[in-house]
């Protein structure tokens, strides 16, 4: 039997060196925030035939005067494309789809979606979305206080900040769009990953009244193994479901999907390797006493 | 009748309840009379949102420091009524905060016409019959909906009460006199308009030179809060901004409901196959719980009439995944006590017994998130909350009291080869 105790900081190592490039890109390169946080106007466009980024781009600058800040393919065929600028007025926003529609030829019925969302709106929302984070958190830790002890609840906050730093890094590094829907999708991962640690959390309270006199080492290794099948078949039915919707989803359920599946991976991860070494080094002594 | 055969009833009666469930839950169906709405009835089924039939929801922002609740009421009684004007009248608005409001719009053509014409500056004129202006906004200083009796004799009714500026009045005055006059032509009235569109049309009986006056008719207590609000709308001191737009048309909408629903039936169709594969009896019995979990959530959505967005679908389709957690982990617990040597009616006593608690809390904190969402969450993460919150509190009902009923059903029927029960304990991990 592998002990994960003993070999803790193997993957203390693996998580710290992964964070800390998730960090530092964080710091240097910071996000793409998308028109959500920052403002801006995003269009969604059924061109129906193949066409060519810049001529949209030509299109969109002589249009509104200034230049888009992305063009991008979408869609199945990559006959869609969808057009961010900076926030638009009423009056910019018809003239951009009706540039557009010139250009192409189309129906009314090509603007596929449309959103804007003005700057001070989108300031409200990022700290809206970063208390909901925090708040989460604290209620989650309160409850894990409650029900174990505050050692614990430490070790898996802990945990939890660690797969919400490891998803935004990687969404910092490869500089995927966030916004409010990613927010959500980073509160679901949060409620996601503690079932996990509470899972194997549980099972250590319990082997606690029943193995008394073992070391608190040991009982967190066994706790680990006994729930390791339950640790491998939930996370698996969960991503079943979020890869089917990654593979066929719209845009924006695609934008919900590989956040949640990213943070599945990364919580069963941290659960078993991290918040339970984490309550071990925390209780500090190797005997077990009482485990509330 | 045996145990083992009542038993047996019991499981069938159990099986065709949850197959009928799941197809009225889809389909509806009429009982003694009584129409039970399905799941996808156009009209009383799943209530979806804009993101899936197409629509617009526009956020618009009073532009000032500060609104009172007086002045954000009437802006919502002046888009009410623009809204209406427009034929949307299955528009929804909602007040935001302290000085916005949101308006969600099903099943609109053009969008960025409506938010132009729905957030302008409301005009306020009072207009003679030859269509000239007597007095407009800024001379009426207030208006409000009154309740009491016109005359000494008369009996108490509803009335909207005008308060005019002095310009107002006296502007008022002169035109009444003139207006008074034309009697004979039926012409003696005045049109108070809002946006070109006539709003009320009071008669004129005499010439009223005071600094309020009176409009009465037939109103309802509502009738005539509406008229002031109207009024006091073409004097608000703020313009309105569209903060906020999202739009998204009936071909995008379509697609993203088809394609979930794909994503839902594939998802579905493979967890059930995995479950059965790697629990074996158990395991269809968990297949048979998840089957209950889907129609009792898609009934509850139903009859709560929640909205249902995009995310509110990934909400679900995630929460099946996560429903089959409490019976992986319960059955984990079997496996454990059967290794142990006990009976399987024993161990399944024993795994449910201590198993709960881990579900529990697991799921709590899980809710926890959810109601976070909940609370501080706007639009469709607030649906997609419901969604989590709904499918986590259904998938501990059906994994915990119906996957354990239909173990015990089993039990009973004498079908106790520990084999059926613990597929893959031989090389499982769990049996340390």
């Amino acid at each position: 039997m592998f002990d994960v105790i003993k070999n803790k900081w193997i993957f203390f190592n693996i998580s710290i060196v992964l964070l800390l490039i998730g960090i530092i890109s964080m710091i240097f390169v910071g996000f793409n925030q998308d028109i959500d946080f920052t403002g801006g106007t995003t269009m969604y466009v059924n061109i129906g035939a193949e066409f060519n980024n810049d001529d949209v781009n030509a299109v969109v600058t002589e249009a509104i005067g200034t230049k888009p800040s992305t063009i991008q393919k979408a869609g199945a065929n990559n006959t869609e494309v969808v057009i961010k600028t900076h926030s638009l007025n009423t009056d910019e926003r018809a003239k951009l789809f009706s540039a557009v529609q010139a250009k192409y030829n189309l129906p009314q019925e090509a603007l596929l979606s449309a959103d804007n969302v003005t700057a001070t709106v989108g300031d409200e929302l990022k700290w809206n979305s970063f208390w909901q984070v925090v708040m989460a958190t604290l209620l989650i830790l309160v409850y894990i206080t409650f029900r174990f002890e505050f050692k614990s609840g430490v070790a898996a906050v802990i945990a939890l900040v660690h797969d919400t730093i490891f998803v935004l890094g990687f969404y910092s590094i490869f500089r995927l769009p966030i916004n409010t829907t990613f927010i959500a999708a980073i509160l679901t991962i949060t409620g996601y990953s503690i079932m996990d640690t509470i899972v194997i959390y549980d099972r250590i309270r319990e082997n606690s009244r029943i193995m008394k006199k073992a070391p608190f080492s040991e009982i967190i290794n066994k706790s680990i193994w006994q729930s390791a099948t339950r640790s491998i078949y939930t996370p698996i039915s969960a991503l079943i479901t979020i890869v089917v919707l990654y593979i066929v989803g719209v845009p924006a359920v695609k934008e919900f999907a590989l956040p949640i599946g990213m943070g599945i991976i990364v919580g069963t991860y941290s659960s078993n390797f991290i918040a339970s070494p984490l309550w071990d080094i925390f209780k500090g002594d190797k005997k077990a006493k009482t485990t509330a | 009748m045996t145990a083992s055969s009542k038993s047996l009833t019991k499981l069938l009666v159990a099986v065709l309840v949850i197959a009928g469930a799941l197809y009225v839950a889809f389909y509806g169906a009429t009982l003694f009379g009584r129409t039970i709405p399905g799941a996808l009835d156009k009209q009383a089924g799943i209530k979806q949102g804009l993101d899936l039939r197409g629509g617009s929801i526009i956020t618009y922002e009073a532009q000032t420091d500060t609104a009172t609740d007086a002045e954000m009421a009437t802006v919502v009684s002046m888009l009410r009524a623009r809204l209406d004007k427009l034929g949307y009248t299955e528009a929804t608005i909602t007040r935001q905060g302290v000085k916005k409001v949101r308006i969600e719009i099903p099943d609109i053509s053009n969008p960025e016409e409506a938010v132009k014409t729905i957030g302008q500056t409301a005009k306020l004129t009072f207009v003679d019959s030859d269509n000239k202006v007597i007095l407009d906004g800024v001379d009426v200083k207030d208006a409000r909906q009154q309740f009491g009796p016109l005359s000494q004799s008369g009996k108490s009714e509803n009335f909207v009460e005008l308060s005019f500026t002095p310009e107002g009045k006296t502007k008022f005055a002169e035109a009444t006199a003139r207006i008074a006059g034309l009697a004979q032509s039926n012409k003696n009235f005045i049109a108070i308009k809002l946006d070109e569109n006539v709003q009320s049309q009071p008669s004129v009986k005499e010439k009223i030179d005071s600094d309020n006056c009176i409009i009465s008719g037939n109103f309802t207590a509502k009738s005539a809060a509406a008229l002031a609000d109207l009024i006091r709308a073409g004097k608000l001191p703020f313009d309105l901004k569209d903060v906020e737009l999202r739009s998204v048309g009936p071909t995008l909408g379509e697609r993203a409901m088809q394609t979930s629903m794909y994503a839902g039936i594939v998802g579905v169709i493979l967890i059930l196959l995995f479950m059965l594969v790697m629990y074996r009896l158990p395991g269809l019995l968990a297949d048979i719980a998840l089957v209950a979990y889907i129609a009792l959530v898609v009934g509850l959505l139903t009859i709560f009439r929640v909205n249902l967005s995009l995310p509110g679908i990934a909400g679900i389709i995630l929460s099946i995944g996560m429903a089959v957690d409490a019976n992986v982990i319960i059955f984990e617990r079997m496996k454990e006590e059967l290794a142990l040597g006990k009976t399987v009616g024993a161990s399944i006593d024993a795994g449910f017994n201590r198993a709960f608690a881990s579900v529990f809390d697991s799921n709590v904190t899980a809710l926890i998130s959810a109601a976070v969402l909940l609370y501080f969450g706007t639009g469709p993460v607030k649906g997609f909350a419901i969604t989590l919150g709904l499918g986590i509190l259904t998938s501990m009902f059906t994994a915990i009291v119906i996957t354990r009923f239909l173990l015990r059903q089993i039990v009973a029927l004498n079908i106790r080869n520990p084999k059926l029960y613990r597929a893959g304990v031989k090389g499982g991990i769990s049996n340390v």
